[in-house]
């Protein structure tokens, strides 16, 4: 612990000057309301990039379904809030869409999970449009193709920015544990992990429910900042959008894709005007991406802190 | 209930035509391509370009079609998958999703997103069999599709290409070493399933009269779904599988489900992976370590 | 792992508790407005690029005409009018933030668009919170401008609502056609088609057979076949013309020769090229406009020629509302200072005599405007009635 003291300190010193620096941004009227709001935007595909990164870059395995569990927490808000407008009723909703999210994910990754091959992809890419038009059929308590609207603004940018440090700091601790280290072997090779005792298929599985409840927790907060859902909002192009910020910023390295969802988010804004090209460079950087560079921009690297104390403690000596 | 079956047919037709594809590139280089269903909406436009601009006629701008969606099949291999070819399935999968939509949004670019009529080439003949009708515009695009099945299986099994074919299917190291040119073969492979597509966009094109870039998202899900079903790397098993999904989705409409057909083709594949993951006619193959 | 998990379920616990449990965030109405300065700026918020493009570009066309031709005239109370044109993706979240943009960044004065209902819902309330108008052209959806029979003070339409539509569709239907059995074949993955259907079955009294498609269908065969050999007089057709104009065709292939009723979503001539010409043939569509039947003479006759010199087409029923809402906003600017008071001139408005007919706002926001039902007959308009809804 006193080893890594340090190291925690100075994260948390780091996340401090962000969060202060943010803070006098925007009372000083230099980042407005919609800054702020673009802000969001990308602190929420942060969430979801994660969570495809984790899945992909860690364990190896495709989702391609990340939006259908993104509706099932934005939808579970919408409708729960409606009847409790409170933020209990917020917090309370996006208890709820977590864990149907982790359920469903659990249900269709132990089938598909279970055998070795890309099958995950299509059958994610199946169960988001299996969600997306059970939702256009939902009938009066979903409201079908019209969606919900006049949810009250319970996202505000704090929050996404708490629960981006919250759900980073809980997958790296993750991929640093015993039970991380058994993912990455997964990945790493299958046949090799699973000789050596490793229940392939319960890690691979628990790590795409825990990339489903991300995924639910950002839905939450989606239809908390823009007040509106509709099942349109989560076509197989959300699922790619998040998974081109998680490729480009490297598959296998969270800080990766903080730096990505930013970088993207920034140029999407800039590119507003000629959205047309936008996909067809977005697609060609895929494709190049992954026949020159397949590591993404930062490969596995990881920015650590605790690199930095170790090496001045070595000098010192 | 007997037309039903016609229109199912039809349908399933299409999705066996684009299904082989799918099933032949997997079972060479094992890769699911995504771009399929892309190539298939680009014989879409190739085909109506053909026959608005030169007039040609429907059954040699199917042809020509065919031939250069297979040629665009082995440029894209040549250009986007060879490099990848000893990289990750992973890598190579996500190339395959960029290839889509450059193909995708590029041609949004260039046409528009909007929808256009498909130029009517074959006028419309209604024949009544007794208790069904058909148009001879289905009946030219069952028996097109059945042709170029059948011409498929004889050229896997019959000539000295499908031979390879095979081959490197199953081993592609010992195949090199048995002298076969491994790259040239899977370029074959890509043609040879890229040529079917694009025959399955003209007839589909035809078929409905509409055409639009996005088209070929949705069919191009749904034809992995019937290769999954009738055992991936199984050409019989595709065609088999096309037939079924399309007499599903027929069937579900037919009883009122027609809301969740979609989601009808898509929870088949969970349940096939759940309880016969090598598909109907697939085999159970252990791999050796 | 567990610790982990337990740790976060506290922390999740205790800020729930700590957030007060009773407290519900305040949609706060800042509402200021923007100031009309030297020049009336009017920012577009429409669908350039994405799944409904067609639509944003021609109400794109549509307005920059109005824009052109005011101008030309001499502006606003002599001030030009100054257009910000912002394109959101066909993405909901996309229209949202621009609202913003163009409210707060741009400071406009009247927000044009989105075209389509769920992108209207989700840029209203940004537009609202900074007190600028937003008039969307296209937007049908009943409760956009008033909900819960609360009035959203500043959301405006130019086009019918869902439910007016449908009224005259049922109207039609059993006045002119004597319908007393109909199929209603709707897009269940529309909200669009889906508002229609409810206020059509509402208001027609005869018995309906119904069925349902999805946007991005191509095949109809099933649901035609399984309907064909029940007992219907009349086929209404509920959706956009991408679906149908092909249901229409493969209806008419299989023997269906029934009159076939549609709302203003027919309203392109991709309708007639999906369809054939020959098989758009006793269709029947609401308009709120046509090219051969002018609700408004003069003005008419020369938007038409205006717009197919300018842009090579005749113009359709959405590039003709965005050009009503130009003229629109510009009556509702003569003499407001800022965007707050252009929206109650916006309100208050009274028999505008637009291309898409004379129209007055109501006490919701909605237009009152009377609608014609088009006839085609092999792709071509034969007739035009005008409906008064009872």
């Amino acid at each position: 612990m006193k080893k890594n003291l340090k190291s925690i300190l100075s994260w948390l010193a780091l996340i401090a000057i962000v969060y202060l620096a943010l803070t006098v941004l925007v009372s000083a009227g230099v980042i407005r309301l919609y800054h702020l709001q673009i802000l969001m935007g990308i602190g929420i595909s942060m969430i979801m990039a994660m969570g495809t990164n984790l899945v992909l870059g860690f364990s190896g395995q495709f989702p391609l379904g990340q939006a259908g569990f993104m509706a099932i927490g934005a939808y579970a808000t919408a409708i729960l809030t409606k009847s409790n407008p409170t933020y209990a009723g917020f917090y309370l909703s996006m208890l709820v869409g977590m864990l149907v999210a982790g359920l469903v994910a659990v249900i269709v990754g132990f089938p598909t999970l279970r055998l070795k091959g890309d099958y995950l992809a299509i059958a994610t890419l199946g169960v988001a449009e299996i969600i997306r038009i059970a939702i256009v059929n939902g009938g009066d308590f979903t409201n079908g193709a019209a969606g919900l609207t006049g949810i009250l603004p319970y996202t505000s940018w704090q929050l996404v920015f708490a629960f981006v440090v919250i759900i980073a700091i809980l997958m790296l601790n993750f991929l640093r544990s015993s039970v991380g280290r058994q993912v990455i072997s997964v990945r790493e090779d299958e046949i090799a992990a699973e000789s050596m005792g490793v229940n392939t298929t319960k890690i691979k599985v628990m790590t795409f429910a825990f990339a489903a409840m991300t995924a639910s927790i950002a839905g939450s907060l989606y239809v908390g900042y823009i007040g509106t859902v509709v099942p349109k909002d989560f076509t197989i192009m959300r699922s790619i959008d998040y998974l081109i910020i998680a490729v480009l910023g490297g598959l296998g390295s969270m800080t990766g894709t903080i730096v990505a969802a930013i970088v993207l988010g920034i140029l999407n804004m800039y590119l507003q005007s000629v959205s047309e090209l936008r996909m067809i460079i977005y697609s060609l950087a895929l494709i190049l991406v992954m026949v020159f560079r397949p590591g993404g921009l930062l490969g596995t690297k990881e920015l650590m802190l605790s690199k930095l104390f170790s090496k001045k403690a070595k000098e010192g000596k | 209930m007997l037309q039903q079956l016609v229109n199912g047919l039809i349908l399933g037709s299409v999705y066996a035509l684009l299904a082989l594809g799918y099933t032949m590139v997997y079972g060479i280089i094992k890769l699911i391509n995504f771009a399929h269903g892309d190539i298939y909406m680009m014989g879409a436009f190739i085909g109506y370009y053909l026959i608005n601009t030169f007039h040609m006629n429907f059954f040699i701008a199917l042809i020509l079609t065919m031939v250069l969606t297979a040629i665009l099949g082995m440029v894209i291999e040549f250009l986007a998958y060879r490099p990848l070819r000893n990289s990750t399935r992973i890598a190579a999968l996500i190339t395959a999703i960029g290839v889509s939509f450059f193909l995708e949004y590029g041609m949004v670019y260039l046409v528009g997103a909007d929808i256009r009529a498909f130029p009517q080439a074959l006028q419309t003949v209604k024949y009544n069999l007794g208790p069904i009708s058909v148009t001879n515009v289905q009946l030219t695009i069952l028996g097109v599709s059945i042709f170029l099945m059948m011409a498929l299986q004889f050229i896997v099994q019959k000539t000295k290409m499908g031979k390879a074919m095979r081959a490197v299917s199953v081993d592609s190291d010992a195949a090199q070493l048995m002298g076969i040119n491994v790259n040239s073969t899977i370029s074959f492979t890509f043609a040879l399933g890229s040529a079917l597509a694009g025959a399955a966009g003209v007839l589909i094109g035809l078929y409905y009269n509409s055409i639009d870039p996005l088209m070929g998202m949705t069919p191009g899900i749904k034809a992995f779904v019937a290769a999954v079903l009738g055992g991936i790397g199984i050409i019989p098993g595709a065609a088999l599988g096309g037939f079924i999904i399309g007499l599903l989705e027929t069937f579900s409409v037919s009883i009122g489900l027609s809301s969740y057909k979609d989601a009808v083709v898509y929870a088949i594949l969970i349940v096939i992976l759940l309880v016969r993951p090598a598909g109907i006619l697939g085999k159970n193959v252990k791999e050796k370590v | 792992m567990k610790k982990k998990f337990a740790l976060t379920a506290v922390a999740f616990l205790s800020a729930a508790v700590l957030a007060a449990c009773g407290a519900a965030p305040s949609s706060t109405t800042d509402a200021t407005g923007n100031e009309i300065g030297e020049t009336l700026k009017i920012g577009y918020n429409l669908e350039l690029s994405g799944a409904v493009a067609a639509y944003g570009n021609q109400e794109k066309n549509g307005a920059d005409l109005a824009v052109e031709e005011i101008n030309a005239a001499g502006g606003v109370d002599g001030k030009k009018i100054e257009v910000v044109s912002k394109d959101n993706k066909s993405d909901n979240s996309e229209a949202a933030t621009l609202s913003t943009s163009l409210a707060t960044e741009d400071k406009v004065s009247l927000i044009l668009g989105p075209a389509t209902s769920g992108a209207v819902a989700s840029a209203s309330p940004n537009a609202t919170k900074a007190g600028v108008p937003l008039l969307t052209p296209s937007g049908t959806q009943d409760d956009l401008t008033s909900k819960d029979g609360k009035v959203e003070d500043f959301v405006f339409r130019t086009t019918f609502q869902d439910s007016y539509q449908g009224q005259v569709i049922a109207q039609y239907a059993t006045e002119n056609l004597s319908s007393k059995k109909a199929f209603v074949y709707y897009d269940a993955s529309s909200d669009y088609a889906k508002g229609l259907y409810k206020a059509f079955k509402e208001a027609y009294k005869g018995e309906v057979i119904e069925e349902t498609y999805q946007s991005g269908d191509k095949d109809f065969q099933a649901a035609l076949t399984k309907v064909k050999s029940k007992d219907f007089d009349t086929v209404v057709l509920l959706g956009y013309y991408t679906e149908t104009g092909l249901i229409t065709k493969q209806a008419r292939e299989i023997g269906i020769e029934n009159p076939i009723l549609g709302p203003d979503g027919f309203s392109d001539s991709k309708f007639v090229e999906a369809a054939g010409a020959g098989n758009a043939t006793n269709v029947f569509y609401v308009a709120g406009y046509s090219t051969s039947v002018k609700l408004s003479e003069a003005k008419s006759e020369n938007f038409i020629k205006a717009y197919t010199d300018k842009f090579g087409e005749e113009p359709n029923m959405f590039a003709a509302l965005a050009y009503d809402s130009i003229y629109m906003a510009a009556e509702a600017a003569k003499g407001a200072k800022d965007s707050k008071e252009l929206a109650a001139n916006l309100a208050s408005l009274k028999d505008f005599d637009g291309v898409t007919g004379q129209m007055t706002i109501d006490e919701d926001h909605n237009p009152v405007k009377s609608a014609i039902m088009v006839e085609l007959e092999n792709g071509v308009q034969k007739s035009a009635t005008a409906v008064e809804v009872k």
